[in-house]
């Protein structure tokens, strides 16, 4: 069963191989974050790698699938993309559709979500008083997914909203702030 | 390989190692196809209003209401990787105020083992067509257009016109009469 040689082994080892250990860790993890980072300069979106938490999306995105994203500024936003955006005041990025656009001559574009499986746009999601959105709210446009294994994970699952409990919403913020977490509503 | 742990463990990752190297095949063997279909798309009647937008901003909008029909085969689109086609056709114009404006009139999902040929009849706006403004009166060229967004398994989600479009121009005057 679980043995402890490993520790033996730490203990062997003399103070060189110690910190080579500890400086092949530390490779490690800047060689992750360096990849992570370096994504989100090709692709220019903040976040390029999110999870879907919600419904909203069905049956396109079920829970626990992967989206990639890209937020290419000179690309314009147009009807039947897929946006994650983020709404003012809310910290956790929806993923929707985009229903209409409205674009002037100088490029200043404002548009319209609306999430597959709901009834009704979203409208009712923006802050009061908001009409449409804007490229400063885009966090990224959905360019590839990854249909996910683990469906429902329970610990974010949207129906525990209306409970609002404190430390399901601070897990909720955290796991968007490591992982890049999108919610949709 | 002497403890259930370790050939669990090694188990584990090879079946991850296979499930990968089968994701990469799903997505590269479909990732260059050809999606785009011809499409065939009637308007058989365009009413155009002038109301008060209450979908969004309240302010006194053109409305268009739209009668058409649609024909397609999208056989030709699917394939192992394609979990659902997410159809909608949009209307594109441009106004004094707007240089692009592009609405989504009506949508549908067709998955995977739906009937793949589309022929819808008589269908009316399934969203609003309110405009940003009374940009629709008079308006020359309003070009309706079917495309798909098509949902992989795992891959690219690629937007696809169809190939054919149908162009309407807008009535000059607003219709009064209440019914639809």
């Amino acid at each position: 069963m679980l043995s402890l040689d490993f520790l033996d082994d730490v203990r062997r080892m003399n103070k060189r191989q110690l910190y080579y250990q500890v400086l092949n860790f530390g490779m490690i993890v800047s060689s992750a974050l360096m990849i992570w980072k370096g994504l989100m300069v090709i692709t220019g979106s903040e976040s390029p790698i999110v999870v879907v938490l919600s419904g909203s999306m069905e049956p396109a995105f079920h829970r626990g699938d992967l989206l990639f994203l890209t937020n290419r500024v000179d690309d314009p936003i147009r009807v039947g993309e897929i946006v994650v955006f983020r709404i003012e005041g809310r910290e956790i990025p929806i993923v929707h559709r985009v229903l209409k656009i409205h674009e002037k001559q100088n490029g200043h574009i404002k548009f319209l979500t609306k999430g597959d499986n709901n009834a009704v746009d979203d409208r009712g999601l923006y802050k009061q008083g908001q009409h449409w959105l804007e490229k400063k709210d885009v966090v990224g446009r959905a360019r590839g997914m990854q249909c996910s294994f683990c469906w429902d994970c329970s610990c974010w699952s949207i129906g525990s909203k209306k409970l609002a409990s404190l430390p399901l919403e601070q897990c909720r913020s955290f796991c968007y702030r490591t992982f890049g977490v999108a919610s949709g509503l | 390989m002497n403890t259930v742990l370790s050939r669990a463990n090694s188990l584990f990752a090879f079946s991850l190692s296979v499930m990968a190297a089968l994701t990469l095949g799903c997505f590269v063997t479909t990732a260059f196809k050809d999606r785009c279909v011809p499409v065939q798309l009637q308007v058989s009647r365009i009413l155009l209003k002038n109301i008060e937008d209450f979908t969004g901003p309240r302010r006194r909008s053109d409305l268009g209401l739209l009668t058409f029909h649609i024909t397609a085969d999208l056989e030709k689109t699917f394939d192992w990787n394609v979990k659902q086609l997410f159809l909608y056709l949009s209307a594109e114009y441009s106004t004094k105020y707007n240089a692009v404006n592009q609405v989504v009139l009506w949508d549908k999902i067709v998955l995977r083992g739906d009937n793949p040929k589309l022929q819808v009849k008589d269908i009316k706006t399934k969203y609003f067509f309110f405009d940003d403004g009374n940009g629709l009166k008079g308006n020359p060229n309003v070009t309706l257009t079917l495309s798909w967004n098509v949902v992989p398994i795992a891959g690219i989600l690629p937007l696809v016109t169809g190939s054919g479009h149908v162009s309407v121009p807008f009535p000059d005057a607003y219709d009064i009469m209440k019914t639809y």
